[in-house]
């Protein structure tokens, strides 16, 4: 499903990615992880092309996204996308950002993008507050309606950017479980950026730990937790496991 | 000071015609003058955010260029110096049969040099939306046309709303610099009462007031305008 090859990226003269290779298959979650400043990020935006690249390819249901001649809004309305800081549009109540790409890119009509969107609310456990502005709902929620408006152009994968470092701790959970239905229930195929690691162990497929910009490990799950083979990664295991 | 007071001369005729007229004037070439400076300057200053370099310059230039002349001067420039430049025939229309050559002169000099204070305002609330919202847009398959129409510029221009209010508000005041090349506005009306029946503090206060009772009536209605606008919880109170 995503396929990355020898990809590399300069910011000017700084290497952030070097020589990453990886792939995620069809319903299978990948975690990404390491210290901040490994470049997980900037490698997860690359992938619908948010992000430039400099060299090597990266193709998407075999659509390659470095190429001149792809059409990058038609291939990213097929990859959902979740952002950090959530990202939802301020002049818009939740139901608006969620009809947005439903009505100006697929073309829905309003009623059938309503629909799909009270759907998707419930789902997300936010049945009734399609009304509210993102100023007025929790972190936890925005993070919830910005699932639900990715969810909403039916993607054929989902990409999540540290989907809960901005999150009071107590509404990480609430998130996490939305992310982990979709996981489960749906089978969608996941490439989440995360410091999670407990919802890595429950969720993930395989969990990649970049530092410095490579990909140091790239492992099955039980096998990651179990035996890490690097020194960095066990660093940064015992760092986060701690708490 | 011997000084004859006599406020009556403001309502006699033919002097109360005139502050009328110089009124309309005024009101002409400020929203004449302003129409130009909004629609410009918001093609300026969105050409300025734009990814592509040679249209950055070239409103960056354009900028530069209109707005670190003095406003009087680009009035000169407007009114004397470019009907010579253009060729004979143009030129030539321009001076004896384009209608009213002076206000025409002043709402183009006023609309070019707005549109340029206009366009760094527009600039500024577009830059000032975190890169996360147009990637957020970008992510869902949104193309730059539809970033910018629905996203950036909805939100870019209600940031925008109180510095704009001084813009508009400033194309009023700036519209009495039209006195310089023949444009009848209520200055110029004001001289001229002043020329006829020797009662300048009568004809300038009159003037002023009319300015005053303009600028409040405008800070009223944008007053509204930005109520309107305002996005709940973003803004003054920073964004979460």
């Amino acid at each position: 499903m995503i396929d990355i090859q020898n990809v590399n990226k300069w910011f000017d003269d700084f290497h952030v990615l070097k020589n990453i290779s990886m792939s995620v298959a069809k319903g299978e979650v990948i975690v990404v992880c390491g210290p901040s400043g490994s470049g997980k990020s900037t490698l997860i935006k690359c992938v619908n092309g948010l992000e430039p690249f400099q060299k090597g390819t990266i193709t998407v249901n075999d659509v390659s996204v470095g190429a001149k001649d792809t059409n990058l809004p038609e291939l990213r309305s097929h990859i959902g996308m979740v952002f950090q800081n959530f990202e939802l549009f301020p002049h818009m109540t939740a139901m608006q950002n969620i009809c947005l790409s439903q009505l100006k890119v697929l073309g829905r009509s309003q009623s059938e993008a309503q629909d799909r969107t009270n759907t998707l609310l419930d789902r997300v456990g936010l049945e009734g507050l399609g009304f509210k502005y993102s100023s007025e709902l929790s972190g936890g929620q925005q993070q919830r309606v910005a699932i639900a408006r990715a969810l909403a152009m039916d993607p054929f994968a989902m990409l999540f950017d540290e989907p809960t470092s901005a999150l009071d701790p107590e509404m990480i959970n609430e998130v996490l479980e939305v992310m982990q239905e979709l996981a489960r229930d749906d089978g969608m195929t996941m490439m989440v950026v995360t410091h999670e690691m407990g919802f890595a162990r429950r969720v993930a497929d395989r969990v990649i730990f970049m530092d410095e910009g490579e990909i140091v490990e790239d492992a099955n799950t039980d096998d990651f937790f179990g035996t890490p083979r690097s020194d960095r990664a066990q660093l940064f295991l015992s760092k986060i496991l701690q708490h | 000071m011997n000084y004859n007071w006599n406020w009556a001369i403001l309502i006699e005729v033919p002097y109360f015609d005139w502050l009328v007229s110089g009124l309309g004037w005024t009101l002409l070439v400020s929203a004449l003058g302003w129409i130009i400076a909004f629609s410009l300057g918001s093609l300026i200053g969105v050409i300025r955010t734009l990814p592509s370099k040679p249209l950055r310059l070239f409103g960056m230039a354009y900028v530069e260029l209109f707005r670190n002349v003095p406003l009087l001067v680009q009035m000169f420039i407007w009114f004397y110096v470019l009907p010579e430049l253009v060729g004979e025939d143009l030129g030539r229309w321009m001076k004896r049969d384009m209608p009213f050559p002076e206000a025409t002169s002043a709402i183009l000099c006023l609309g070019t040099y707005t549109a340029s204070r206009v366009a760094e305002q527009v600039r500024a609330g577009i830059e000032s939306i975190p890169r996360g919202q147009s990637m957020a847009g970008y992510a869902m398959g949104l193309t730059t046309k539809q970033v910018y129409r629905y996203l950036l510029i909805p939100v870019g221009y209600r940031i925008i709303v109180p510095p704009m209010t001084s813009e508009f508000l400033t194309i009023f005041k700036n519209s009495s610099l039209a006195l310089t090349i023949g444009v009848a506005e209520v200055l110029y009306q004001a001289r001229q009462i002043e020329n006829y029946t020797f009662q300048g503090f009568e004809a300038f206060t009159a003037a002023t007031l009319i300015y005053l009772v303009i600028t409040m009536i405008v800070v009223f209605i944008t007053d509204r305008v930005e109520a309107k606008a305002r996005i709940p919880g973003y803004g003054v109170q920073g964004k979460t």
